[in-house]
């Protein structure tokens, strides 16, 4: 009668802690971690930041549990919460500092201003700062977490269209830095 | 896929390994915050019937990371002495599904040197950002300041207003927090720039028995708190201001005598929300000049094309809306078109509106690239419509941008100085919002009111068509400027009051006479509305206790309530009229029209905080909202009901 438990799906063990089930809540929290690190990572381009960023979450998602409506996904819920908490990162360092201490600001990161410091930057740094900050959510989805456009869509509150269009616009900007790169 | 794109994905998946300590401690609080949200440490259900091996390994772990943890954290003290300590209260995401009145309490955690250390740097950047507008309007009186009253009082230096009012700047606040100060959080940058101010006080009439603003006819506010519930979120409290979702509707008001600019209505209802106080609903209906007479119209679209513009929300959007006007305008009417990005460039000469082929498909070229001059694009934009009036037209900028001034607008008192003057030249000018993200709808609001135009925020294109074509006469024709509201209270009949909304507009009461003092402007055929809430002498509802010393005023049974003063200036005229309307007492059962006007400042403030609402919450608002539909011939109201029900589901 000893047979293991099967594992519990996301949005049963999700349902189960915002009704208040600490195990569950933990469960949860023990599957996700790695991801919500990597995503947050993805987006700010900084390990320490993407570390406080998933610290954040976590200290903050059993306030917002309660508010998961089973409606998307837990994992899309996750993956929006962890994104728009990106984006008030982004916020609050646009206006701290221009600096590209993250992917960077592309805008500033063109001006040859700061050479030396694009020196340090490797390839992935250089062709995330040459994204503005809405394809650079988009690659960090579709291309880091591997999700179709149509859930890139949904996590982002856009069209699968918009996805498309973004990702057509980054295979546009990454083929003309190898142009240039090439010169 | 092309073989970047394939590099790309492989960098991106190589992600950094997470740290096992962070990871642990991360977990740790969360567990923590769950507990204590719980109340107790409730043991698993769903898990009960498990075998008890699962439940070990979970507990087991849990265990472990409570060794690991190598900093305490801190039960919530909420205590105001705790911020001193270096505390953290850490709401950062709230702000997805905040829920006012029902939010967890907020926890205290101790942090790292390093955050600590971030923290304490905030209000020396808060101040940075906040001291431009402070050049803006030198009062000292913080809330009485005309324009930019707002940052003004963020501005101000105590540090109280500072940790009061840091909610109402913050994305990541409970609205509610902003009349509790233990659980205020330090203040954070955001380039999201609103501009609001805390919620109007109840006033004592004894003491302040003059009330001054301005009017309001920007619909900013209603667009965006549109898009977040779409999206699925509460709105930031910071980016609803009342009396702009009040304002957003079409209303069919008495309309003014055949001379007049605009009538005032005034009338006096029961409050939906509190049995012992009355609205006060003062309704302002602007002429309607005949659409064939009006003047020949210029109109210089001044577009950003920025880098940040460059996404399907914003450029696209912006030539697609602004399509949408041409059909509206008359074979003699002008369009120029002026694009900034870099440099800013003349894209179409001044072309008669017949010509339409040739604007559309100069629309059509325009691209995103480059950074941001605004400041030059402005003047260009001027200089143009400068060439194009001739005598008797209205030459008006039409700025469409997502609010990004970050290059070339060194100086924003400068650009503001700027409007201001050409404002005095006959030149309006407008704003049209796109996007979200770095959208500054503090600047937008500010070019707007100092170029006497409207801020529209367009968030899609019906949104456009609303504000563009539907309402093209009013939003391009003014007909009244510098509106200025002036209400005096009669303390025997109004013991207290309370203006719902335009926290933004208030005016000294000395500037009302002033016509140096710039206020906002009613478009031909526009409606405003203001909403007072006032309480009689001895009644239940007063907040505040009579002064054991103050002069008695013993409550006189059918005196006047107030009086209501309004101030406008003529179009091409520099001298202010003044109308004056006394307040009656007499209650009259609201019609269709103050009654939906009621439940849309009811919407307002229950976004805001509903800090006066008592029990009165969105099953009311909603009955409310439904009963007054009206006509709608524009599916307006339909819509508001549609977000009002969105807002109480995500209000949960």
């Amino acid at each position: 009668m000893d047979m293991p438990p099967e594992p519990l799906g996301d949005d049963l063990l999700a349902t189960a802690a915002a009704a208040g089930d600490r195990a569950a809540f933990s469960a949860l929290i023990q599957r996700h971690y790695d991801r919500v690190q990597g995503l947050a990572w993805r987006l700010t381009g900084n390990p320490a930041e993407a570390q406080d960023l998933a610290q954040d979450i976590f200290a903050a998602l059993p306030a917002k549990l309660r508010h998961w409506r089973a409606e998307a996904r837990f994992s899309t819920w996750l993956y929006r919460v962890v994104v728009n908490a990106a984006h008030d990162l982004r916020r609050r360092q646009a206006t701290r500092s221009k600096a590209a201490d993250g992917w960077g600001d592309w805008e500033l990161a063109r001006q040859d201003e700061i050479v030396e410091e694009r020196e340090r930057l490797d390839w992935l740094t250089q062709a995330m700062a040459r994204l503005s900050p809405e394809l650079r959510d988009t690659v960090a989805l579709v291309l880091g977490e591997d999700l179709t456009q149509a859930q890139a869509g949904e996590v982002l509150g856009l069209s699968e269209g918009t996805i498309a269009w973004r990702m057509a616009e980054v295979r546009k900007r990454l083929r003309l830095m190898a142009k240039e790169g090439a010169r | 896929m092309t073989d970047d794109v394939g590099d790309l994905k492989a960098a991106l998946r190589a992600a950094p390994p997470a740290d096992p300590a962070a990871r642990a401690e991360a977990l740790r609080l969360a567990l923590e915050n769950f507990d204590r949200l719980q109340g107790s440490a409730d043991p698993a259900r769903l898990m009960t019937d498990r075998p008890m091996e699962g439940r070990g390994v979970l507990s087991g772990a849990f265990q472990m990371l409570k060794k690991l943890a190598s900093r305490p954290v801190l039960a919530a003290t909420t205590s105001a002495a705790a911020l001193v300590a270096g505390m953290v209260i850490v709401l950062p995401l709230i702000d997805l599904g905040a829920v006012p009145g029902t939010a967890p309490k907020p926890v205290a955690v101790e942090t790292t040197n390093e955050s600590r250390q971030r923290i304490e740097e905030v209000p020396a950047e808060a101040e940075q950002l906040a001291s431009p507008p402070v050049l803006v309007a030198p009062a000292p009186m913080a809330k009485a300041a005309p324009e930019g009253g707002a940052m003004t009082r963020m501005a101000a230096p105590e540090a109280d207003a500072m940790l009061a009012d840091a909610p109402m700047m913050e994305m990541a606040m409970e609205p509610v927090a902003a009349a509790d100060p233990d659980m205020a959080a330090p203040p954070k940058e955001n380039t999201e720039a609103f501009a609001n101010a805390p919620t109007n006080p109840v006033k004592v009439t004894a003491e302040e028995p003059v009330s001054t603003f301005s009017i309001d006819v920007d619909t900013a506010s209603y667009a965006m708190v549109r898009q977040s519930l779409n999206a699925g979120f509460l709105p930031d409290p910071a980016s609803v201001r009342v009396e702009e979702m009040v304002n957003r509707f079409p209303y069919s008001y008495p309309a003014p005598a055949a001379d007049e600019a605009f009538r005032p209505t005034v009338t006096v209802m029961p409050t939906p929300w509190n049995p012992g106080t009355r609205l006060v609903h003062i309704a302002i209906q602007g002429a309607l000049p005949e659409v064939k007479a009006r003047p020949p119209l210029n109109l210089v679209f001044l577009i950003d094309t920025s880098g940040s513009m460059d996404d399907p929300m914003k450029l696209p959007l912006l030539k697609q809306s602004l399509a949408l006007v041409l059909p509206e305008l008359r074979p003699e009417d002008q369009v120029a078109i002026v694009s900034y990005a870099g440099s800013a460039g003349q894209v179409l000469p001044p072309t008669p509106a017949r010509d339409r082929a040739a604007i559309l498909d100069a629309l059509d070229r325009l691209a995103a690239g480059g950074s941001t001059a605004g400041a030059e694009g402005i003047a260009l934009a001027y200089q143009v419509a400068q060439g194009m009036t001739a005598e008797g037209e209205v030459s008006r900028v039409l700025l469409a941008t997502d609010g990004d001034f970050n290059v070339g607008m060194a100086d924003p008192e400068a650009l503001k100085g700027f409007i201001a003057r050409e404002r005095e030249a006959g030149i309006y000018l407008s704003v049209l919002g796109f996007g979200r993200g770095n959208l500054d709808d503090a600047t937008m609001q500010a070019l707007a009111q100092n170029g006497n135009g409207m801020a529209a925020y367009i968030d899609s294109l019906s949104e456009a068509r609303k504000v563009l074509v539907d309402q093209l006469t009013g939003a391009l024709f003014p007909i009244a400027d510098n509106v200025k509201i002036q209400v005096e209270w009669n303390p025997v009949a109004v013991a207290e009051y309370r203006l719902i909304g335009y926290e933004t507009r208030a005016l000294r009461r000395e500037d009302f006479n002033n016509d140096k003092v710039d206020a906002g402007d009613i478009g031909a055929g526009a409606q405003v509305t203001a909403i007072y809430e006032i309480t009689a002498p001895g009644s239940p509802a007063l907040l505040n206790d009579p002064l054991r010393y103050g002069a008695a005023t013993p409550p006189t049974p059918g005196a006047e309530l107030g009086f209501l003063r309004l101030r406008h200036v003529a179009p091409g005229e520099t001298e202010s009229r003044l109308q004056e309307t006394p307040i009656l007492p007499e209650m009259s059962a609201p019609g269709d029209e103050a009654r939906f006007a009621v439940a849309m400042a009811g919407f307002g403030q229950l976004l805001t905080g509903a800090t006066y609402l008592g029990g009165w919450g969105w099953s009311e608002a909603i009955a409310l909202a439904q009963g007054a539909r009206g006509e709608d011939a524009f599916g307006y109201r339909a819509e508001a009901l549609g977000l009002m029900r969105l807002a109480e589901a995500l209000d949960r």
